[in-house]
């Protein structure tokens, strides 16, 4: 029993993270329909700048605070720079571009850092944190911090003019524009608020995953099923499919496990969970294709 | 009376296909202007024209001032609103918030909440659904949220495109009620896209007349009105 409440509880910790990476994927998919492949190298490569901080002396939350707007400001640099030159350019080269940042991040992260495995250090104590033999303190802590970052978007979107300016932007932006809203203004805003929720993911992974350019591979693809699972155009199913993907995968390696001890043969565990992630995907892509929460928008004429 | 917008010799090109030529035309300060035409006639282009929606040549001036080339979202904040062909309707924002996000560059809460309240005067049937989601709204109902939305941002001119499109006759009388209303009490002048002509002539007291991209016509509504050929070709008797 206990053991399955740990796996339950690492798997929200997990989760969290995934929600995290989701969000910053649905951010920007639902202002430019484009599912931006870089967010994952992009949060590693604002990791990376953290523990530089840090490196230089700074304490974790200071560093983490500075991390994240600094990767706010790069954010919405690539989207002026890069993107903005793009906004009438066919798919694929957005794609292409897509992949390019990609590469570009990883590499210069292996080129300033080294591809060395380094540790990363959990803000949390252990002593007040946790509840002994469910949930250790840097999981409970990333938990509480997604949920902060997640309220804090909330309230943003929700209830302030800025944040209703960049939803009307993303779902009308003709429309916006008519209204006087900024339009191209809103999608660099999305561009750096993506990468703040990413950095956070990246900051809170990077004591569980060790921190190296390719930390966020795997964590990418989660994201992604997350976001489909969840319905990749709702935030919220994002964040709620970030969550049941990270408890999913832990239930199907605790099962696996269960399984092999009760019949001694081996047919899933650990070494399976990203296919069974992937097959969530397609799952879900062919039963659901909307997702789980995806909006089916009601519309009378 | 002095010319609040002022647009002469405008082309407008979708891609290498031009649409307008040489398009010249005055919008008198508080009246109501009317711009008729067949299908393809350039009617919404031109009200895209003005709002830099498509690429123009030419000049348009609003109060004085050459405003063509400038940002949509810059030429709206000359309180220059338009009212799109199709409503443009947020469908997943709540009625409300498709009227405030009007408004949202305003930091003074309490004027936003005296300028709804001003809107729902002319359309009360928007604040029995304030909370609803703006998709969910009758045609009529959105075509009255897209000119609570214009009304919104203060205009001191009003671009409406095809108001009664695919709406039922009472409602479109009662929609041009609210328009003439607004005219008068709110000082707003108007230009008026329709396919409806005879309605169009009522409610204006000016109308230009155009053809495949250019100006064949234009006079005060009443002699248009009893022009042979606008009668022939638009009010159909």
């Amino acid at each position: 029993m206990e053991q399955f409440l740990q796996q339950i509880a690492s798997g929200l910790a997990n989760g969290a993270i995934y929600a995290c990476v989701a969000l910053a994927l649905v951010m920007i998919y639902v202002s430019t329909d484009h599912i931006n492949f870089a967010q994952g190298e992009m949060a590693m490569f604002s990791t990376y700048i953290s523990w530089q901080l840090m490196s230089w002396g700074m304490s974790f939350w200071v560093a983490f605070v500075l991390t994240v707007l600094i990767s706010f400001a790069m954010g919405v640099l690539i989207e002026r720079l890069i993107l903005r030159p793009l906004h009438n350019a066919p798919v694929l080269s957005i794609i292409v571009v897509f992949i390019g940042l990609l590469a570009i991040f990883n590499s210069m992260a292996g080129a300033f850092w080294s591809y060395l495995i380094k540790e990363f250090p959990s803000p949390f104590p252990k002593a007040e944190f946790g509840i002994a033999g469910v949930i250790g303190p840097h999981q409970l802590g990333v938990v509480l911090i997604t949920l902060i970052v997640l309220g804090l978007l909330f309230v943003f979107f929700r209830y302030t003019p800025l944040g209703l300016a960049m939803r009307a932007a993303a779902q009308n932006p003709q429309s916006a524009r008519l209204v006087g809203v900024r339009v191209d203004w809103m999608l660099a805003l999305g561009w750096g608020l993506a990468a703040s929720v990413g950095a956070v993911a990246g900051i809170m992974v990077a004591h569980i995953v060790y921190l190296e350019p390719n930390m966020m591979g795997g964590i990418l693809l989660y994201a992604f099923a997350s976001a489909l699972v969840g319905g990749i155009s709702n935030p919220a199913g994002a964040v709620a499919g970030g969550f049941i993907v990270g408890i999913l995968e832990n239930m199907v390696a605790y099962g696996g496990n269960q399984l092999e001890k009760a019949t001694g043969i081996y047919i899933i565990g650990n070494g399976e969970k990203l296919t069974v992630a992937l097959i969530i995907v397609i799952f879900v892509l062919t039963v659901k294709p909307a997702g789980l929460f995806g909006r089916v928008v009601v519309k009378r004429v | 009376m002095a010319a609040l917008l002022e647009v002469s010799g405008l082309k407008a090109f979708y891609g290498q296909t031009q649409s307008l030529y040489d398009v010249a035309f005055d919008i008198p300060m508080g009246g109501i202007t009317t711009l008729l035409g067949a299908n393809g006639a350039g009617k919404t282009t031109t009200l895209r024209a003005i709002c830099n929606m498509v690429r123009t040549d030419g000049t348009i001036r609003f109060d004085g001032k050459n405003i063509r080339g400038m940002a949509t979202e810059e030429i709206v904040r000359q309180r220059i609103a338009h009212v799109p062909e199709g409503r443009g309707t947020f469908t997943t924002l709540t009625v409300d918030e498709n009227l405030r996000i009007a408004a949202y560059t305003r930091k003074d809460k309490q004027a936003v909440k005296d300028e709804l309240e001003r809107v729902f005067v002319y359309f009360p049937r928007l604040k029995e659904r304030i909370q609803q989601q703006a998709g969910t709204l009758s045609g009529g109902e959105q075509q009255m949220l897209a000119i609570a939305r214009a009304l919104m941002l203060k205009p001191r001119l009003m671009l409406l495109d095809e108001p009664s499109f695919g709406l039922a006759p009472l409602i479109v009388l009662e929609i041009f009620r609210i328009l003439r209303r607004i005219n008068e009490e709110e000082k707003v002048s108007i230009l008026l896209v329709e396919q409806n002509a005879a309605l169009a002539l009522d409610l204006a007291t000016h109308a230009y007349v155009l053809e495949t991209g250019k100006v064949v016509m234009s006079g005060p509504s009443d002699v248009v009105k009893n022009d042979e050929n606008v009668r022939k070709s638009y009010l159909g008797y």
